[in-house]
C-alpha cells in the first residue's frame, strides 16, 4: 500500500486534531449510551436518533432565537434538555415497565424507536440538509505548526475532559451516582433498603440522554445536520462502549480515543480502506481483553 | 399431527402454481419471500434455537451473494460451481467469525460479530476494482435454465424447499435439541458433558451456509448485489423477522418475514412515513406478543402442545 511521504508531518498533527475534536463527540454520547447500558441494561440503538435530535433541536432554537452568539450557547443548553425530556417520557411511558426482558426484546424495541424517531424528525424538520454557523468570536483557526486548526474544534477539545470530569464526580461523588452504581450490581437489594430504584433509574436514563442531545447539538456546526446521521453513530459508540467496559466513564474516553484515532489515521495511511481501521481496532482489542478495556460496572 | 404435511405439500402446490397466475413482478416478490424467509429460518436456528446473539446475519447473505455473483461475473468456470461457491464462502466466513466469538457470550458476542462484519461490510464497500465498491454488480449472466423470471422462481423454490427441509430435520436431530438444552442451561450442559463451544460454533457455520444459500438465490432473482445487503441494518430487520413471526417455532421467521416483505411491498408504496408505521406495530408485537405472530396463535389455539414443530 506504501506509505504517504508526509505522515510524520504537520500535517499528520493536523488531521490527529480533528480527529480528537471528533473523539470528544463520540465519547459524550457513548458515554451516555454506556451508563444507560451499564446501570440500565438497555442497548439503546435509539441514542442515536437522540443524538440526531440534539443536532436538529439546536438548528431550530438558533433559527428561532434569530442566530447571534447568545442563540448559539442557548441552542447548547437547551438542545439537550429537549432530548433528555423526550428520554424521560420514553422512560416513563417504556422502558419503566420492560427492565426485566431479555437483551435481545430491549435491543428490537429501541431498534423500532429509532425507527419512530428517524420518520418523525423527518416528519418535523423535512428531508433537507441543515447547517449552523458558529458565532463570531469562535470563528477563524489558529495556526498550529503552520496549519490552521478552527477554534472550534479546539473549543471540543477542552470540552470533552469537562465532562468527562463532571460524569466521574456525579458518579463517584455524589448520593445519586452511588445508588446508580450500587443498583447496575444488583437492583433488588438497592430496593430492598427502601430506595426508590425506579427514579434512580429514570434519572440515569435522562442524564444518558442529555448526553446524547448534547454530543448532536456540539457536532452541529461542523457537519451537515442530516436525517441518517443517526445510523452512522450508532453502531460507533456501541462499540466505544463495548471494547470501553460497560457502564465505566475512562472506558468510554479511551474507546473513543481509539476509535477516533484510528479513523482519522487510516484514513491519512490508506485512503481507501480507512474506515476499517476502527473495526479492526475493536476485534483486536477484544480478542485479547473479551470484556472491554477498563473493568466494566456490571 | 398426520395433518402437518399434507397442509405443507398442499401450501408447495400452490407455491409452484403461483408463476402460471401471477404477472411477473408478484412472481418477483414470491421468489423474495421465499429466499428472505430461508434467511430468517437460518438467522433462527443461532439465535431462536442456539440462543447465540447472532447480530449481523446479513453479512453471511451479503458474502453468499458477492461470492456467487462474483464466480459468475470474474472466472471462466462453470456456472453451477458459482452458485455453490456462495454459501461455501459463507460457511467458511462463519467459521472464521464464529472461532474468534464463540468464546465470547451474548451482548459481546454479538458486538464483536457485528464488529467483525462491519469489517467485510466496510471492505466490499470501498473495494471498487473487485466487488463494485457502493454500486455493486449488476447484471450478473445466469445459465439459460434460470435466467427467466420463472426458471429463478422455480430454482429458489427447490433450493428453498430442500434448504428448509434439512434445516427442519437439523433442529428435530439429536444435535438440535442438545443446540436447544445449551440455550436454555449452557452450565448445566457443560456439566453433563456437551461440548458448548463445538456445537455453538457448528450451528454458527450452519447458519452462514443457509443465510449463504439465501444470498445465492437474491443473485439468481435480481441479477445483482449491492453492500447495503451486508449492512447491519439489514441485519436488524432480519432479527425483527425472526421476532415478528416467532422465535421458538420453526415456522415462525417464515411468518415474520413474510409479514414484513409482503408490507414493505405492497404497503409502503401506500404509505408516505414506513419505518413510522413499522416501528409502531414492532412496538406492538414486543410489547403484547413477545412470542411473536405464530407464538401467539400456537399457545392461543393448542395450549395441551406447547410448541409447534
Amino acid at each position: 500500500m506504501g506509505l504517504p511521504e508526509n505522515l510524520f508531518s504537520a500535517g499528520t498533527l493536523s488531521q490527529i486534531l480533528v480527529g480528537l475534536s471528533r473523539t470528544t463527540i463520540l465519547f459524550i454520547v457513548s458515554s451516555g449510551l454506556s451508563l444507560i447500558l451499564g446501570v440500565l441494561r438497555i442497548p439503546n440503538i435509539a441514542h442515536g436518533s437522540l443524538y440526531m435530535i440534539g443536532a436538529f433541536s439546536a438548528y431550530s432554537v438558533i433559527s428561532f432565537l434569530g442566530g447571534g452568539g447568545f442563540a448559539f450557547w442557548a441552542a447548547m443548553v437547551i438542545a439537550p434538555l429537549i432530548v433528555a425530556a423526550i428520554g424521560f417520557v420514553l422512560e416513563r411511558g417504556f422502558f419503566s415497565y420492560l427492565y426485566e426482558r431479555e437483551h435481545l426484546m430491549l435491543l428490537l424495541l429501541t431498534f423500532s424507536f429509532a425507527l419512530i424517531i428517524g420518520d418523525l424528525v423527518k416528519i418535523f424538520w423535512g428531508t433537507e440538509f441543515r447547517s449552523i454557523t458558529v458565532p463570531g468570536f469562535i470563528q477563524g483557526s489558529a495556526e498550529i505548526f503552520g496549519l490552521p486548526i478552527p477554534y472550534y474544534n479546539l473549543f471540543l477539545l477542552l470540552v470533552g475532559p469537562f465532562i468527562a470530569v463532571f460524569l466521574w464526580i456525579v458518579i463517584n461523588q455524589t448520593k445519586i451516582g452511588k445508588i446508580a452504581r450500587a443498583a447496575a450490581v444488583d437492583s433488588e437489594m438497592v430496593s430492598a433498603v427502601g430506595i426508590n430504584v425506579g427514579w434512580v433509574f429514570a434519572f440515569t436514563f435522562v442524564l444518558g440522554c442529555f448526553l446524547a442531545g448534547l454530543g448532536g447539538a456540539l457536532i452541529a456546526p461542523i457537519t451537515s445536520i442530516s436525517l441518517g446521521m443517526d445510523h452512522s453513530l450508532i453502531m460507533e459508540a456501541f462499540l466505544i462502549v463495548i471494547i470501553g467496559g460497560l457502564g465505566n466513564i475512562w472506558g468510554a474516553l479511551l474507546g473513543s480515543l481509539i476509535f477516533g484515532l484510528t479513523q482519522s489515521l487510516g484514513i491519512l495511511v490508506w485512503p481507501q480502506f480507512g474506515i476499517v481501521f476502527p473495526y479492526l481496532a475493536v476485534v483486536v482489542v477484544l480478542t485479547f481483553r473479551p470484556k472491554g478495556l477498563l473493568r466494566s460496572a456490571w | 399431527m398426520k395433518r402437518k404435511p399434507a397442509a405443507l405439500l398442499l401450501l408447495l402446490v400452490i407455491l409452484a402454481a403461483l408463476p402460471q397466475f401471477l404477472p411477473r413482478f408478484h412472481t418477483y416478490i414470491a421468489a423474495i419471500v421465499l429466499l428472505t424467509g430461508l434467511l430468517a429460518t437460518s438467522l433462527n436456528l443461532a439465535i431462536g434455537y442456539g440462543g447465540i446473539y447472532q447480530f449481523h446475519h446479513a453479512v453471511f447473505y451479503g458474502v453468499g451473494a458477492y461470492g456467487t455473483a462474483l464466480m459468475l461475473t470474474r472466472s471462466q468456470l462453470p456456472a453451477p460451481l458459482g452458485l455453490v461457491a456462495g454459501p461455501l464462502a459463507a460457511a467458511a466466513l462463519s467459521l472464521v467469525m464464529g472461532i474468534i466469538c464463540v468464546r465470547l457470550s451474548k451482548l459481546y458476542f454479538g458486538m464483536l460479530q457485528i464488529s467483525l462484519g462491519s469489517l467485510v461490510w466496510a471492505t466490499v464497500y470501498r473495494w471498487y476494482s473487485f466487488t463494485g465498491g457502493d454500486d455493486g454488480i449488476h447484471g450478473v449472466a445466469l445459465p439459460d435454465l434460470i435466467s427467466s423470471t420463472g426458471g429463478a422462481y422455480y430454482y429458489t423454490l427447490i433450493v428453498t424447499a430442500i434448504s428448509l427441509f434439512a434445516l427442519y430435520r437439523i433442529v428435530r436431530s439429536p444435535f438440535g435439541k442438545t443446540l436447544e438444552g445449551i440455550r436454555d442451561n449452557p452450565v448445566r450442559s457443560a456439566a453433563i458433558g456437551v461440548n458448548v463451544k463445538m456445537h455453538q460454533l457448528a450451528a454458527l457455520v450452519i447458519a452462514g451456509f443457509f443465510g449463504g444459500v439465501a444470498g445465492s438465490l437474491f443473485v439468481v432473482i435480481d441479477t445483482s448485489v449491492f453492500p447495503d445487503m451486508m449492512f447491519w441494518t439489514y441485519s436488524l430487520e432480519v432479527l425483527i423477522m425472526c421476532l415478528l413471526g416467532g422465535m421458538y417455532t420453526f415456522f415462525g421467521p417464515l411468518v415474520g418475514s413474510s409479514i414484513l416483505v409482503l408490507l414493505r411491498t405492497y404497503v409502503s408504496v401506500h404509505i408516505p412515513y414506513w419505518h413510522l408505521f413499522l416501528g409502531i406495530i414492532l412496538t406492538l408485537v414486543i410489547i403484547f406478543l413477545p412470542d411473536g405472530v405464530l407464538g401467539y396463535v400456537v399457545r392461543r389455539f393448542r395450549p395441551k402442545e406447547g410448541r409447534l414443530a
